[in-house]
């Protein structure tokens, strides 16, 4: 999958996690805690979201590695089978 | 069932609380022992936790070290907190503001709550924390029942959660905005600082008199705003020496939010009591950064909750084995029962377990724990601290009686601790109905073993803990019925591994709407907009009726009894069934 896909289906998984975001408001440089205010259930829950959409598995130590979307993306495109 | 942690000899030599100064305590010794006072038998909380170490010489100790997010450091000693309490109680006076005010603040973990907490306090006014990732919603009912006179926050929090509406609050006289400029109506902090005098004495308000007010969430109705007094600093004193195990010099750690009663208590008052060196990481949980802190900062006493510690042992010991934690000393945990995997993996990975201890908003100080000399039952609260009375109360027949040993009850405390709430604010019966004969009965049920040890069983009402915060069912379902989709709500928590109880919603909707996944969506958006992230449901279920007894009241015990698959229990009440 493409960067561009992988971003895509990252902000879908986001919102989904926390429908009260507007994706068409969502910066790629946005910090998950920080900007958007996720709490860390809510990141859990997307760690988990990413894992049941793409089988892959984020330990806690790589979480700083997908504190934002552009972030994610670049991640889950070294990590994606 | 797990084995009991047995304390060797020579660590039990080390604790603060013997069964030698348990034997011998009072409250008169302690307090002779713990705190100054101020003259004529004033008593002032910002002034045992600050100002009385300068007095002895001890101001220029570093009070807190605060790391912010990118790596910044700032340590500020006694001396400096001093003056900038003394600072921000004058700003609050120069506004106009004065003795019995209420200053609320919403704020993350900076060094102004330092200065806002210790500077309401020592100017004679009640300070009312607010956890600063609420929704808006949260934020004006209790800004509305605690007639809040001042608010302390930043420009972000106050365009987002707070612009709108605050007008609408009549008591509201003063927004102090942190940093060097502010929205229009608002003072900012740092130049108001900068030209208020430094030499604001503590003012000598008496044992009685209002200091704190922490919301807490009801069953039904409205959040309660539990009152805690200035004498209630005696608690904090003597349960951070015998609970937390904090001596003078100390490097403490505190993770818990200062927008909570935890953060308050044991993350500003009880560790300056002792005139320790607070640590204050103003990021979120994050593994590395935390495991890296303690190793950096050399922390020796760690009080934290139970989720973060789930959220640790998730990522496994290896994760922890490249650091060096031998600064350690004294482990702690409250927010919700710690479950006994928790306790040993501490002693696997940092060499010491978990002591989890139980008290609540209303409490005002921890009440049950488990303490240094003591072995522990992993999986149990604890024994009373001195001082403390507990009982496993039954009140089925009218009256009450005491259970025996393994029978579940009521976990009730004498009545008449220094830091025990004095009022729910305007809500008398309330309060009221927390008491039975000289008995505070908390609400949740536990039982007491054969050695005197209190095991937490559940809570007696429909409330749900989750991450460690109190969340009214109440609440959550007032604010999702507001969306126009939405006819009836039932909210109840389930049990989540890493949370301890997660939220979750049931629905049945209005005419017009069917259910679907953006429905559901749009329904969990507006919560999350209204209550936060902490308090709104992480899902939502669609169904066409809600189960309600006669009077109209969802069970919520039924939604949840069977979402788990448990006994029904007593339906008679029972009107109409869900489908």
């Amino acid at each position: 999958m493409t960067y561009d896909t992988l971003y895509a289906l990252f902000i879908e998984e986001l919102v989904k996690v926390a429908p009260d975001l507007d994706p068409a408001t969502i910066r790629q440089d946005d910090q998950l805690q920080d900007d958007l205010e996720l709490d860390s259930m809510d990141v859990l829950n997307l760690v988990a979201a990413l894992h049941e959409r793409l089988g892959v598995d984020i330990p806690e130590d790589d979480y700083v590695l997908i504190e934002t979307p552009a972030k994610a993306a670049t991640y889950l495109s070294t990590r994606q089978k | 069932m797990w084995e009991t942690i047995i304390k060797p000899e020579t660590l039990r030599a080390t604790a603060e609380l013997t069964s030698g100064v348990r034997a011998a305590f009072s409250w008169e010794k302690i307090e002779k022992e713990l705190l100054d006072g101020l003259p004529g038998g004033a008593i002032n909380i910002a002034y045992e936790a600050v100002d009385r170490h300068v007095a002895h010489g001890f101001g220029s100790v570093t009070a807190l070290r605060w790391l912010g997010k990118s790596g910044e450091r700032l340590d500020l000693s006694y001396a400096d907190l001093s003056v900038a309490s003394a600072r921000f109680a004058s700003v609050l006076a120069s506004h106009g503001l004065g003795r019995g005010d209420r200053v609320f603040s919403l704020l993350g973990r900076q060094p102004e709550v330092f200065h806002a907490a210790l500077g309401t306090l020592k100017a004679g006014m009640t300070f009312t924390p607010l956890f600063s990732a609420f929704g808006p919603e949260p934020i004006r009912t209790r800004m509305e029942i605690g007639q809040a006179n001042a608010l302390v926050t930043t420009e972000a929090i106050y365009r987002r959660k707070i612009e709108p509406w605050i007008r609408d609050i009549p008591s509201m006289r003063l927004v102090l905005i942190v940093g060097e400029t502010a929205p229009e109506g608002c003072v900012a902090l740092d130049p108001a600082m900068q030209e208020a005098s430094p030499g604001f004495e503590a003012v000598p308000t008496r044992p009685e008199d209002e200091a704190l007010i922490h919301f807490t969430s009801g069953t039904t109705g409205r959040p309660k705003g539990a009152v805690h007094v200035h004498h209630a600093v005696l608690n904090h004193a003597a349960t951070g020496r015998y609970a937390l195990e904090l001596r003078p010099g100390a490097i403490y750690w505190c993770t818990a939010d200062p927008g909570w009663v935890t953060g308050t208590s044991y993350g500003i008052i009880a560790p300056l009591v002792h005139r320790a060196t607070l640590i204050i990481d103003e990021a979120e949980f994050d593994l590395e950064r935390w495991y890296a802190t303690i190793e950096r900062e050399k922390v020796e006493v760690w009080y934290t909750a139970p989720t973060a510690i789930r959220m640790m042992m998730r990522a496994g010991k290896e994760a922890a084995a490249r650091y060096d934690f031998s600064s350690l000393r004294f482990l702690a945990s409250v927010g919700e029962p710690l479950n006994p995997e928790a306790v040993v993996w501490g002693s696997e990975t940092f060499g010491l377990p978990f002591h989890d201890n139980w008290w609540q908003t209303e409490t005002g100080g921890i009440m049950i724990a488990n303490t240094l000399d003591m072995d522990i039952k992993p999986g149990s609260m604890g024994r009373p601290l001195p001082g403390i009375e507990a009982e496993i109360l039954n009140r089925e027949d009218g009256g009450i009686r005491p259970c025996k040993p393994g029978e579940i009850g009521d976990l009730a405390l004498k009545a008449g601790w220094p830091s025990m709430m004095r009022a729910y604010l305007h809500e008398e019966a309330r309060y009221k109905k927390c008491f039975v004969d000289d008995w505070y009965i908390s609400g949740d049920l536990a039982l007491k073993d054969e050695d005197g040890y209190f095991w937490f069983v559940g809570r007696a009402d429909d409330l749900i803990k989750s991450s460690g915060h109190l969340i009214g069912p109440f609440e959550v379902e007032s604010a999702l019925i507001e969306h126009e989709a939405v006819a009836e709500a039932g909210v109840i928590g389930l049990p989540d591994e890493t949370a301890g109880e997660v939220v979750k919603a049931y629905v049945s909707l209005n005419p017009g709407y069917e259910p679907s996944d953006e429905l559901e969506k749009s329904i969990r958006g507006h919560a999350r907009k209204k209550l936060g992230p902490a308090v709104a449901p992480r899902t939502v279920e669609f169904r066409k009726t809600l189960p309600k007894t006669r009077s109209g009241k969802i069970m919520r015990r039924l939604l949840k009894a069977r979402e788990l698959g448990l006994p029904e229990g007593d339906i008679s009440t029972l009107e109409t069934d869900e489908s």
